[in-house]
C-alpha cells in the first residue's frame, strides 16, 4: 500500500472497518511513513475531539419557547 | 454575526469540551448510537399511550443534543431553534408511527437533521447538495504536515477550543459537514447516517472521509507547534 492508499483508508482504518490483511498492509506502510503516521493520528485526534465536545446547554428563552411549543401541541392532543 | 453571539453566549456559561483520550486509544465510538438510555423504550412506550409526562421527559433529556445538532447542521441560530423545535413537535405528532425496532434517539435525530437540512437549503440553495456523487480523490492528499505536539489540545482553554472548533467546522462545505455531524458528532453508525440523509453508504464514507481530513489540515493551522492563525 503507498500513501495515497493509506490516506483512502484512513477512514476505515481509525473506524476499525478495515479487513485484516488490508489493515496490516496499512499497518506496514505506518512504520516506515513518518508522514501517513502523523496524519493518521492527528485524523484519529481531530474525530476524537469533535465527538468529545459536549452538548450545548440551551440558552433559557430557547429552552421557554421550546417547552411553552411542547405544551401548547400537548394541550390541542388532550381536546 | 449569529454564530458569533451564539459562540460568546456559549462561552460563558458553559464548559465546552471534556479531556481527549491519548492518540493511541482504541476509538470509542463506532457502534450504532449509544446515546439512549435504557428506559427509553418505557417512556416512549408510556407516550405512545399519551402520557404527556413522559414525552416531556424524552424532550428533558435530548433537547440540548438536538439543538447542537441543528446548530451544527445550519449554522445559524434561529434556524436552529426552529428547526429543533418542529422536529420536537413533529415527534409528537407521528409517535404513534414510531417502530420500536430502532431507538427512539436516532428516529428523533433523522427528524431534526432533516428539519435543519430544510433550512440550510433555504438559506443556500446553490451551494449545498448531497446528491452529486464526488469525483476522484486528487484532492486527498494532505498539503500541511506539521508536528503538533504532545496534547495540542490541553494547551488551549475550553472556552478557546470551543472556538476553534466551531471556526473550522463553521468553514466545512455543508454537505460534508452534515455527514461529519451525524456521524462523529451525533456518532450515528454510517447505516444510520445513510438512512437519515437518504444517501448510500458510499457516498457517507467518502463524505466523512473528505470531511475528517480537511478538519485535519484546518486544526493544523491552530495546532502546529508554534503556529499562529
Amino acid at each position: 500500500m503507498n500513501c495515497k492508499g493509506v490516506i483512502r483508508e484512513i477512514s476505515n482504518y481509525i473506524d476499525g472497518e478495515l479487513e485484516l490483511p488490508a489493515k496490516q498492509e496499512l499497518e506496514r506502510h505506518l512504520e516506515h511513513c513518518g508522514e501517513c503516521n502523523l496524519v493518521v493520528n492527528q485524523t484519529r485526534l481531530t474525530v476524537e475531539i469533535f465527538c468529545d465536545s459536549k452538548p450545548i446547554e440551551l440558552p433559557g428563552e430557547v429552552k421557554s419557547r421550546l417547552h411553552d411549543a411542547l405544551r401548547r401541541k400537548l394541550s390541542e392532543r388532550g381536546n | 454575526m449569529l454564530c458569533a453571539t451564539f459562540i460568546q453566549l456559549k462561552a460563558r456559561t458553559e464548559p465546552q469540551f471534556g479531556l481527549l483520550y491519548p492518540l493511541s486509544a482504541p476509538n470509542p465510538h463506532r457502534l450504532p448510537s449509544t446515546v439512549a438510555r435504557d428506559d427509553e423504550h418505557l417512556l416512549v412506550a408510556a407516550a405512545k399511550r399519551g402520557d404527556t409526562h413522559a414525552f416531556e421527559e424524552l424532550v428533558n433529556r435530548y433537547e440540548a443534543k438536538i439543538y447542537r445538532l441543528t446548530m451544527n447542521i445550519t449554522r445559524n441560530r434561529e434556524d436552529a431553534e426552529d428547526a429543533m423545535q418542529d422536529a420536537f413537535l413533529k415527534s409528537y405528532s407521528h409517535l404513534k408511527d414510531f417502530q420500536q425496532d430502532s431507538r427512539f434517539y436516532t428516529w428523533l435525530v433523522r427528524i431534526a437533521a432533516n428539519e435543519a437540512l430544510m433550512r440550510l437549503r433555504k438559506r443556500r440553495p446553490n451551494q449545498f447538495s448531497l446528491d452529486e456523487p464526488i469525483e476522484g480523490d486528487e484532492d486527498l492528499m494532505p498539503r500541511e504536515l506539521e508536528d503538533w505536539g504532545p496534547s495540542p489540545e490541553q494547551r488551549f482553554a475550553q472556552t478557546e477550543m470551543h472556538e476553534i472548533l466551531s471556526s473550522v467546522i463553521d468553514k466545512l462545505e455543508p454537505d460534508f459537514r452534515v455527514v461529519f455531524v451525524l456521524r462523529d458528532v451525533e456518532e450515528l453508525s454510517t447505516e444510520e447516517t445513510a438512512k437519515a440523509l437518504g444517501i448510500s453508504i458510499p457516498a457517507v464514507k467518502s463524505r466523512l472521509l473528505r470531511a475528517r481530513l480537511k478538519l485535519r489540515e484546518k486544526l493544523n493551522r491552530y495546532f502546529r507547534q508554534g503556529g499562529t492563525n
